[in-house]
């Protein structure tokens, strides 16, 4: 990915089985954001693929990545400020939606039979994410570690096979973080997610990703199990500069 | 909760109707008149806000579609001899000259013409976001007004359409009024509504949920359009002239005022802030005629009720930027609230 005579992301290659959790880790300004951004159409590739499903989905409309099930959270929290916390979930339901504008404008009953569905699969939602007594407030008034749960919980109800979580854990405290760590497990069961994470907390990457890529200035410097990047002495250059010869990150 | 709120409506509607039965009865040619011009400004008003506020695109050409459907409405309402003796310069085109509709088709074929260039449009208006969509749909309401100038084989040029029948009254403005507003809070409340405030709120985001951002401002400026276009139908056959000159920017900046001041997407707020400045532009009359302080006289200046409305939006934009209504909606639910609030504390 070339951003004029920057190279953000260079030659860079990851395979994703499903039901895998990997890691994406790097210093900041490595590239990893822009990996999701090509991954889910919001960047074009300068060149190379995308495959998702035998389909090179590279350089199609966000919408439409999305609605072939691959969804994402943002690093800068992205909710509908305005908008309350149920209603930012429901939105997630839109693109599945049957009833054409003319019955929702009209209000016929099969639009209504439709919205109670999706109004009660929307707090099962909130519900799973512990968000369900905050249903009717602002999702701007939420607080900080409330609102990366509830980018969460918008993008599962897209119902993804493939979900992209940049940075949830940023700005937690360390008991969030576990709870986090322990929810993102659970999630992957039940909804038989592929998760691909990008995450600062090492202790939170390490405990829960069978498989960790390393990024720094936009090449990949290193894959493996949390093992092998932990004492990788490329990995601790990128994370620590020189003098982190002989050490372990943890 | 679903049956108490339908049968509000319908009181709500009905006490609506009463009150202008009476004005009909027993109200002055005056009265009526701005009761007539208040129900219009109220369609205008919610589907403007409904591109401006719901949706967050600063479209600034609603007079472009209110010139269209009341171009379009006039031309059919007209009889095929009265277009013949008022278009003396250029004749005009088949089949306009020989097509005569019934005022209520009329009025759905100005809707329509407005919706259908508001499809062309949309094309290269919503390409665009921000100043550069202001900037376009503000060239496209020059450009109609400069094509009702010069397409004189349609529109009569300059010279404009006189003499059509003064069909529109409290009954026909109220009740697309009311109509309009009922079908548009449907709209807003619909997962269709949803979708369009969250591409309000953050478009990339919205993106990413799956949802088509092209598709669905189409769809509000589309419905926008229809409902602005029917109005303009309205406003011909109430003031029974047109002309290229009556439909200009002033228009929508007026509409725009209105939003403004209602609370940028709030239904409610559009109606109030509608219903203030129809009332309001009557009242302040006042201030462009003489006023004689018994000592002293003060000369009336025409267009202070502009620089009083101007003054006003200046205000309020800057110490209320949420207009009377913020985003917020009066509702029965609120105002059900709103009284077993006050009844607990009167038996308290
Ligand atoms: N849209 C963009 N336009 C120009 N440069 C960008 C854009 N997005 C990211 N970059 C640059 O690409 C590099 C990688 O950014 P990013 O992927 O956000 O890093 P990370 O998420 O690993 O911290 C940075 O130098 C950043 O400034
Ligand atoms: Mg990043």
């Amino acid at each position: 990915m070339q951003f004029g005579g920057l190279c953000a992301v260079n030659d860079f290659s990851i395979e994703l089985k499903p039901g895998e959790l990997v890691g994406l880790i790097g210093p900041n300004g490595a590239g990893k954001t822009t990996v999701f951004n090509m991954i889910t159409g919001s960047l074009k590739p300068t060149s190379g693929r995308v495959l998702w499903l035998e389909e090179d989905v590279a350089g199609l409309p966000p919408h439409y990545v999305a609605a072939r099930g691959i969804a994402r959270t943002f690093q800068n929290i992205r909710l509908f400020g305005d908008m309350t916390v149920l209603e930012n979930v429901m939105v997630s339901f839109h693109f599945r939606l049957r009833s054409s504008f003319w019955e929702a404008m009209t209000g016929l009953p099969g639009y209504g039979r439709e919205e109670r569905r999706i109004r009660k699969d929307a707090l099962e939602f909130l519900e799973e994410m512990g968000l369900l007594h905050l249903a009717n407030e602002k999702a701007s008034s939420l607080a900080y570690g409330q609102q990366r749960r509830l980018e969460i919980a918008r993008a599962l109800a897209t119902r993804p096979k493939l979900l992209l979580l940049d940075e949830p854990a940023a700005g937690m405290n360390p008991p969030e973080t576990r709870e986090l760590a322990e929810l993102v497990r659970e999630l992957r069961t039940k909804y038989d997610l592929t998760i691909l994470l990008i995450e600062h907390d090492m202790k939170f990457v390490m405990g829960l990703c069978g498989r960790i890529q390393v990024l720094d200035y936009g090449i990949t410097i290193a894959t493996g199990s949390p093992a092998e990047i932990q004492c990788n002495p490329d990995v601790i250059r990128a994370y620590l500069g020189g003098e982190g010869d002989g050490q372990c990150l943890r | 909760m679903k049956n108490r709120n339908l049968i509000l409506n319908i009181l709500g509607i009905s006490a609506l109707f009463g009150v202008l039965r009476l004005f009909e009865a027993y109200g002055s040619e005056y009265q009526v008149r701005i009761l007539d011009n208040m129900g219009v400004f109220i369609t205008l008003a919610v589907s403007y806000n409904l591109v401006v506020g719901v949706c967050g695109q600063l479209h600034l050409g609603p007079n472009a579609f209110i010139t269209i459907g009341a171009y379009t409405s006039a031309l059919l309402t007209m009889s095929p001899a009265e277009k013949q003796m008022s278009f003396i310069i250029t004749p005009l085109v088949w089949p306009l000259n020989v097509l005569h509709a019934p005022f209520a088709l009329s009025l759905v074929a100005g809707g329509v013409m407005a919706a259908l260039f508001a499809f062309l449009i949309s094309f290269p208006v919503f390409r665009v976001r921000g100043d550069y969509l202001a900037i376009v749909t503000l060239g496209f309401g020059e450009v109609v007004r400069v094509l009702a100038n010069a397409l004189q084989s349609v529109t009569n040029g300059p010279l404009g359409l006189k003499g059509l029948p003064p069909r529109t009254n409290l009954w026909w403005s109220w009740g697309i009024a009311v109509l309009t507003t009922l079908l548009v809070v449907k709209l807003i409340n619909s997962s269709y509504g949803r979708a369009m405030k969250a591409i309000r709120e953050d478009e990339t985001a919205a993106k990413a949920m799956g949802i088509d951002p092209f598709r669905h401002l189409v769809l509000a400026f589309m419905v926008s359009a229809f409902f602005s276009g029917v109005s303009g139908g309205l406003l011909a056959h109430l003031i029974t002239t047109i002309s290229p000159t009556l439909f200009t920017f002033f228009l929508t900046f007026n509409l725009l005022m209105i939003i403004v001041v209602g609370g940028l997407g709030s239904t409610t707020g559009a109606i109030v802030g509608a219903v203030l400045f129809t009332w309001g532009s009557e009242a302040l009359r006042v201030v462009e005629s003489d006023m004689n302080f018994g000592l002293f006289t003060i000369p009336g200046i025409p267009g202070m009720r502009m620089v009083l409305f101007s003054l006003i939006l200046l205000l309020v934009i800057i110490f209320a930027r949420h207009g009377v209504m913020g985003r917020g909606e009066i509702t029965w639910n609120r105002i059900a609230s709103g009284w077993g609030a006050l009844a607990g504390r009167k038996s308290a």
